[in-house]
């Protein structure tokens, strides 16, 4: 097996009994990328020479006895989490230049087990999309068909682990933004439950619904990702003051006495055939591993949910996106004849028609005479499906559903529609809207085209989702597979 | 409900975001087409269903009043797209 397609469990086992050094791992994936990236564009930024300085730094630490899971291992952060003195430009011509001078608190932490990154990853602008084709820069192609897109926002991370561009990543969820694209590329994706992973260093989009979170290749680096980067922080006043648990723990490959939900609004209208099958097998798959199943679990406000999100997501990041005037940093349009024409000017060359579309829909949602009938009644959705999602709870420790509707879709099919782009997250949204932990898991495969299932929980039920999903993996042979690009 | 071109300049006024006519003739069909998809949050029956603003119940999150170092006004003014005497440069507020 390549270098670059080993696990973070595998290549921390290689790494501390000294077969294999971070340098030469580090060189191996950095020599991957250049192979492949031609093809897939997973990067904004390639940080090379950071890379291997960081090896170097790592193999130091390894030698003197002090191998934590993560040390010395490569990977890509998404390029909205900012990184002292290497720039962040949430694949914005409005950030493009943009150089943070500190480090995100997940930044800091996987310092602090000698991190070695390779680059920042694509995006959608300002993570506002469902397929990557939403970055200033350049598209980002599916490595499983290189004419399709990896899903989004976070494309760049999902190809990069799916393609050995790096070993993991971290991606950010809004309303799908790790796990779609992580079940169109083949590979692990958790939304951890909001306040579970601190946002300081996190460009905001929707603040009441981002978190960061792990792409990996399997279910135990999920863990490994989560272990480090989970917990409070003072410098975010909306993460949660809870004790971090050993995820590793709950690696366990059986499912007795644990109940599944199958919650019936996700199979109908709009979920492809093949989706569907796949889906299914596998929690047929579930039941034999000792999970009860209930397929008589329904989510009656599911139908509202996407116009509740796309609704309360653009009103916050219109606020949040209120701080791009041109002035403290950022793109800054000059040929303006007043403050007020060169404030507009910087937005109107700045931002992609994307971010513009949620700005608009967000300030309309927000104005007067409207506020009532659009955000109000959104947040009063979002409580219906917050406490349905409780119901379901209370007699399922988990839901299964497919992560997505589809498989990847073609690129250039929905770019016209933004409705049509809205609907590829509309499985996943639900669970920002809640505010609960989602994992999507490697589920099989339509006609070459991965298909992910997803696996939803109550707040602060991570370890019986990495269970589920990990005795699942264990028992089939999707995460194997690699796509050959 | 359908978003007119005069809607759409007021909403843009309002997000001080400058937009050419062409964008004014596309936010118009597109957010009309969107908006009227999302008349579907009307139907649902909310009668005495407070409204959730957040997914944690905090408040008033308080930390301790302690002197920590911020950042030299250098590293804060390496971004500014224009500064003069350590100061962001502004266009005159008053013309």
């Amino acid at each position: 097996m390549a270098q670059y397609d080993l696990t973070i469990h595998e290549a921390h086992r290689l790494l501390k009994k000294g077969e294999i050094s971070s340098a030469e791992l580090t060189k191996a994936v950095l020599e991957r990328v250049d192979e492949v990236e031609g093809k897939v564009c997973s990067f904004v930024t390639l940080t090379k020479d950071l890379a291997l300085d960081q090896a170097r730094q790592a193999d130091e630490r390894i030698r003197a006895g002090a191998c934590s899971p993560l040390t010395g291992v490569p990977m890509l952060l998404k390029d909205n989490m900012c990184t002292k003195g290497t720039r962040t430009t949430c694949s914005s011509k409005m950030l493009e230049n943009f150089v943070p001078p500190y480090d995100a608190t997940v930044v800091e932490k996987l310092n602090a087990q000698g991190m070695v990154m390779v680059g920042k990853g694509n995006m959608d602008e300002f993570a506002m999309g469902s397929s990557t084709e939403n970055s200033a820069f350049h598209l980002t192609h599916n490595p499983w068909d290189l004419e399709r897109v990896p899903g989004g926002s976070s494309g760049g991370p999902a190809t990069a682990v799916a393609a050995g561009g790096a070993i993991y990543a971290l991606g950010s969820d809004t309303g799908g933004s790790i796990r779609q694209p992580a079940g169109f590329c083949n590979v692990v994706g958790l939304k951890p439950t909001y306040g579970r992973v601190s946002r300081y260093g996190l460009v905001a989009f929707a603040s009441s619904f981002d978190q960061i979170g792990p792409v990996t290749k399997d279910v135990t680096d999920c863990a490994l990702v989560l272990n480090v980067i989970a917990g409070h922080d003072p410098r975010d006043s909306t993460s949660v003051d809870r004790p971090v648990p050993d995820y590793t723990k709950s690696l366990i490959p059986d499912l007795k006495d644990l109940r599944v939900g199958i919650p019936k609004e996700y199979f109908a209208e709009g979920i492809e055939s093949g989706v569907e099958q796949v889906v299914r097998q596998a929690i047929g798959k579930l039941e034999e591993l000792g999970a009860e199943l209930d397929w008589d679990v329904s989510l009656p406000s599911t139908h509202a949910a996407l116009a509740c999100y796309y609704i309360i997501a653009p009103s916050e990041a219109m606020a949040n996106l209120a701080r791009y005037d041109g002035v403290k940093y950022g793109f800054s349009a000059r040929d303006a004849e007043s403050m007020w024409d060169a404030m507009g000017k910087t937005r109107q060359y700045g931002f992609g028609p994307e971010v513009k579309r949620r700005i608009m829909l967000g300030t309309y949602a927000l104005s007067a005479g409207y506020h009532e009938a659009y955000y109000l009644k959104a947040q009063k959705v979002r409580t219906l499906i917050t406490r349905e999602f409780a119901d379901a709870f209370a007699k399922c420790d988990v839901l299964v559903t497919p992560t997505s509707p589809t498989v990847p879709f073609r690129i250039g099919e929905r770019v016209d529609d933004p409705l049509q782009m809205y609907l590829a997250d509309v499985c996943t949204q639900p669970v920002n809207i809640a505010g609960i932990p989602g994992i999507s898991v490697p589920a099989g495969f339509v006609d070459g085209l991965p298909v992910g299932m997803q696996i939803m929980g109550k707040p602060f039920s991570e370890e019986i989702l990495l269970r589920v999903a990990f005795a699942y993996e264990q028992a089939t042979e999707w995460r194997q597979r690699r796509p050959a690009v | 409900m359908r978003l007119s071109r005069e809607e759409v300049r007021h909403i843009a006024l309002l997000a001080r975001l400058g937009v050419d006519e062409d964008d004014l003739e596309r936010f118009s069909v597109q957010l009309s087409n969107i908006l009227e998809n999302f008349e579907i949050l009307q139907q649902v029956d909310t009668t005495d269903v407070p409204p959730t603003s957040h997914p944690v119940a905090l408040s008033n999150v308080m930390r301790d009043d302690e002197v920590a170092p911020s950042f030299a006004p250098a590293e804060i003014l390496a971004n500014a797209p224009q500064e003069e005497g350590g100061c962001f440069r502004v266009r005159a507020v008053l013309e």
